[in-house]
């Protein structure tokens, strides 16, 4: 049995030793760099464009600009990251805009051509302050789907009950910063496009850059072998990558364009700001009679991105009435995009606060609290879960944390001049399943090759799966490898909403069982006997193909828990809020590798600590444009600022979702962990904070009044 | 340190870069000044000496040490991440320390040994740390390891992996956005205690 097994990671030779090859990395004879010109207003028409001192620089080939590009298709926001194309006119809708792309033999001489452009705009009134359109948010659809949905009769429940909260909760523009970022490196021949391309789906770029660009998806390969992080901003096709294979088409020669980390805040999305309002009511014994949770989302005039941050809340609790609302405010940003954790990693920041709000009105111990309104039916569906072991997740989190022996009162709890607060939320992440396919060989040396268009964006594939293929083989998996990230193996889906081991993991189980049956069929019942078999039929490989697709209509409401306790420390003078620990315990049905899993969620819960505390996204109004376009000035986690963290599985194994038993878990890491922390700066400190990152300026009452 | 200190801010500013070139030939005889037309820009030929091995190049004067290694050399061990030294990940060493490779201008690290990640490893055989980071799972995307293991053998010979707190900190240069922080501080510690250190 490999599954199950903490197997370290099959491709780590390569990622210690430097071998591993990003996109940026892969060397392509001829290549010329491509550097952007963004726009540095957020509004407005380009009134002059002259770019005739960038093209007189030495080494450039050409500077491209909304004068010479060729017309690109019109798009929708997906499969697109964004609605306006670049170059195709003289219109601003954001800061950061592409005004022009200068092409050189050279990346310093393309860089310091790209300041040569010069750029005269016509200002036009923009809009970018959030919260000063909160009062012109508009119902737009969701992915397609309606903007509300409501359980029950919300009204009723709200009106005719004993005790009820209320509060505005507030999170904030956050980036994704994957530590790579975005690079492509096009290539055109006899009209054929080949891309290297840093994205969390080859299949789905190439689908979306054949849109684009009005070609047949046949004559577009899509390449990566590594993606060094993505966390949603690599997901859907954004201009550069239009950009970087226009150039290549029309200059001939292959073209690289990486960018800049400062590009990063306005080229690939970011999650959006959100205002909530949260109306939870119950019973005086705690029992839920309603909840309502009412988002206003921003978003862009670029784009049709609407976070559901509201999508997961009808499935937590037993709650008779359940209404779910969105609001987009379109500003003149680039348009959002889902980042690691979107849905509920956005929404329970405001529903678990609230939670925890209620559980102090009526006296009830926080976990007491949603015990009381645990349900074993998704009330949104009205469908049985696929499998939840929520009950276990909190009963073992309490006991790792000593939940127990915490103090309920505010303030009550101390280590010498630090408040100490404890907290805890429920995180729950909704299961995404996509069809895929895999194709699987044995050589006659006996090695096993999996081959599907998936990509290693850091969670493990190129272990896992060979796992998966060799327990079916009862192989050792040191014997398994995959080849991945190009559009010419079989198609499986997008890096994304926690889908991979799930829809493309049962794929290689179903390919694997399929060639350990052509074995068979070739004599060899056992594994010592398989390489012999493939010498016998007189072939290199005997090859099997297995595919997975999810049915269509689903029996039973999928979904992957947590239960998450954490503990901060506030200095009572200088109120800077630090987590001291945090405990989180899953259910995702079976885990595959515990060693890649385990570091998946530990890794998740550094996320939600950067979303409670540090992780926001100035923006400047007067100029219309985030504030801190680096890694100085937009605080990511850092070593540092890392406690103990102690993450487990319960043990299970979902049998409806899937033939491997696994949900996801990339997205379920990042979620609960906020509300958490939040819950716990309360505890410690009496300030109940609605807003996330929790900030020392959020607690300086606090220090003031304690002098 | 060299003789003479280049900053990559004063280099990239026109006027100063040529006044700070004019002072170039005292760095070393192989170092000559082409000019080739547009402002401000002029070849360097520079001797580079990389993980043992000597590259002699006709660079652009603006070059940084890790557009050299990845663009020109081939060495794409070393990562580009943010390319204004906040993230760590195209740390290398310089003379056995720790050195932001984005930050350094090529010219400025002529005549002085350079490590990268490709010179970790003795043949086959990987670095203690190297070992230590697949052992206990210190990377997921694995774009960021190559200046984390970098730095994390500095941080061991500068004596500070005595404790987890002091690892901490003095790995917090190095960003890693999938947070594989706990599991980087536990290969430090356990290849520090390997080492004997």
């Amino acid at each position: 049995m490999s599954i199950g097994q903490a197997i370290s990671r099959l491709d780590g030779s390569r990622k210690v030793t430097g071998r591993a090859k990003y996109t940026a990395d892969v060397e392509v004879e001829g290549a010329l760099h491509a550097v952007l010109v963004p726009s540095t207003v957020p509004s407005g028409t380009i009134a002059a464009i002259d770019a005739a001192p960038a093209e007189d620089a030495p080494g450039v080939v050409r500077v491209f600009t909304h004068l010479n590009t060729p017309k690109l298709a019109e798009m929708t926001n997906p499969p697109a990251g964004q609605t306006i194309m670049p170059l195709q006119g003289d219109r601003i809708f954001y800061e950061g805009q592409p005004v022009a792309m200068v092409i050189a033999d050279t990346l310093e001489r393309a860089t310091e051509a790209a300041r040569r452009v010069q750029v005269t705009y016509r200002n036009e009134p923009f809009a970018t302050d959030f919260i000063a359109g909160l009062d012109r948010a508009e119902a737009r659809p969701l992915f397609g789907l309606p903007p509300d949905s409501s359980v029950g009769d919300i009204e009723a429940a709200l009106s005719g009950t004993n005790v009820r909260v209320e509060s505005v909760y507030g999170t904030a523009d956050r980036h994704h910063n994957p530590m790579e970022p975005a690079a492509v490196t096009a290539l055109w021949q006899d009209g054929r496009l080949e891309v290297y391309d840093a994205v969390q789906g080859v299949v789905d770029t190439r689908n979306t850059l054949a849109l684009a660009l009005q070609m047949e998806p046949q004559n577009i390969r899509v390449r990566n072998d590594f993606v060094g992080g993505g966390f949603g901003c690599k997901g859907w096709l954004w201009p550069h990558e239009v950009l970087a294979a226009l150039a290549a088409r029309e200059l001939s020669r292959p073209v690289k364009l990486v960018l800049t980390r400062a590009q990063s805040y306005t080229s690939h999305g970011y999650q959006p700001a959100s205002r909530q309002t949260v109306t939870l009511a119950a019973r005086s014994d705690g029992a839920l009679t309603g909840i309502r949770h009412q988002s206003v989302l921003a978003g862009s005039l670029s784009g049709d991105h609407v976070e559901p941050s509201g999508w997961g809340t009808p499935a937590l609790y037993a709650s008779p009435a359940t209404q779910a609302t969105h609001r987009v405010v379109r500003l003149n940003r680039g348009n959002p995009t889902p980042m690691r954790a979107p849905l509920e990693g956005v929404g329970l920041i405001a529903v678990e606060i609230a939670m925890d709000e209620l559980a102090y009105e009526l006296g009830i111990d926080p976990l007491a609290l949603r015990l009381r309104n645990y349900t074993e039916i998704d009330p949104a569906e009205g469908k049985p879960f696929s499998s939840k072991k929520l009950r276990e997740c909190y009963a073992e989190g309490a006991r790792r944390f000593g939940w127990s022996s915490r103090t309920v009162e505010p303030r009550s709890m101390r280590d010498g001049r630090n408040l100490i607060g404890q907290g805890m939320a429920t995180a729950l992440f909704r299961t995404f399943r996509s069809p895929a396919k895999v194709r699987i060989g044995l050589d006659q040396s006996g090695e096993v090759l999996i081959e599907t268009s998936t990509q290693e964006i850091g969670t493990g594939v190129y272990t896992i799966f060979p796992q998966i293929a060799a327990d079916v083989l009862q192989m050792p998996v040191e014997r398994v490898s995959l080849s991945l990230g190009d559009t010419n193996l079989p198609e499986s889906p997008m890096n994304a909403g926690s889908r991979a081991t799930l829809s493309t993991g049962s794929a290689v189980q179903d390919a694997a069982a399929k060639l350990k049956a052509k074995l068979a069929e070739a004599g060899a019942t056992t594994p010592d006997g398989y390489a012999e078999a493939v010498a016998r039929q007189g072939v290199d490989r005997i090859e099997a193909e297995g595919d997975w697709t999810p049915p269509e209509e689903a029996t039973h409401a999928m979904y992957s828990f947590g239960a998450i306790f954490a503990e901060v420390g506030v200095d009572e003078d200088i109120p800077i809020p630090r987590v001291r620990r945090v405990v989180g315990v899953y259910n995702a049905g079976r885990i595959i590798n515990p060693k890649t899993a385990r570091s998946q969620m530990t890794g998740g819960v550094v996320w939600g600590i950067g979303q409670a505390l540090l992780e926001k996204s100035e923006m400047d109004q007067q100029h219309g444009r985030f504030l801190s376009k680096n890694l100085a000035g937009y605080l990511v986690p850092v070593n540092a600022d890392v406690p103990e963290i102690d993450v487990s599985f319960v043990d299970d194994f979902d049998e409806h979702v899937g033939p491997l038993g696994a949900r996801g878990i990339g997205e379920l890491g990042a979620i609960g962990v906020g509300a958490a922390i939040a819950n716990a700066v309360f505890h410690a400190t009496g300030i109940r904070v609605r807003e996330v990152p929790i900030r020392p300026e959020h607690l300086l009452a606090m220090a003031q009044s304690s002098y | 340190m060299s003789p003479i200190e280049i900053t990559r801010r004063a280099l990239l500013e026109g006027t100063a870069a040529t006044a700070m070139i004019t002072a170039l030939p005292d760095h070393g005889a192989s170092a000559q000044q082409t000019p080739t037309g547009g402002a401000g820009e002029s070849e360097l030929m520079v001797r580079l000496q990389i993980n043992g091995k000597t590259h002699s190049l006709d660079l652009d004067i603006r070059s940084t040490l890790v557009d050299t290694l990845r663009e020109r050399l081939g060495l794409t061990g070393t990562k580009k991440g943010c390319d204004r030294g906040e993230c760590g990940a195209c740390t290398v060493h310089i003379e056995g320390r720790r050195v932001l490779a984005c930050m350094t201008l090529a010219a400025a690290a002529e005549g002085k040994e350079i490590t990268t990640i490709e010179g970790l490893a003795d043949g086959d055989t990987l670095h203690p740390v190297q070992s230590a980071f697949i052992g206990h799972d210190a990377f997921q995307c694995g774009f960021c390891t190559s200046g984390q293991i970098m730095s994390a053998v500095a941080c061991i010979r500068e004596g500070h992996a005595g404790t987890e707190a002091d690892i901490r900190e003095f790995m917090s240069g190095n960003l890693c956005r999938c947070s594989a922080y706990p599991q980087i501080v536990a290969a430090v510690k356990s290849a520090a205690q390997i080492q004997g250190i």
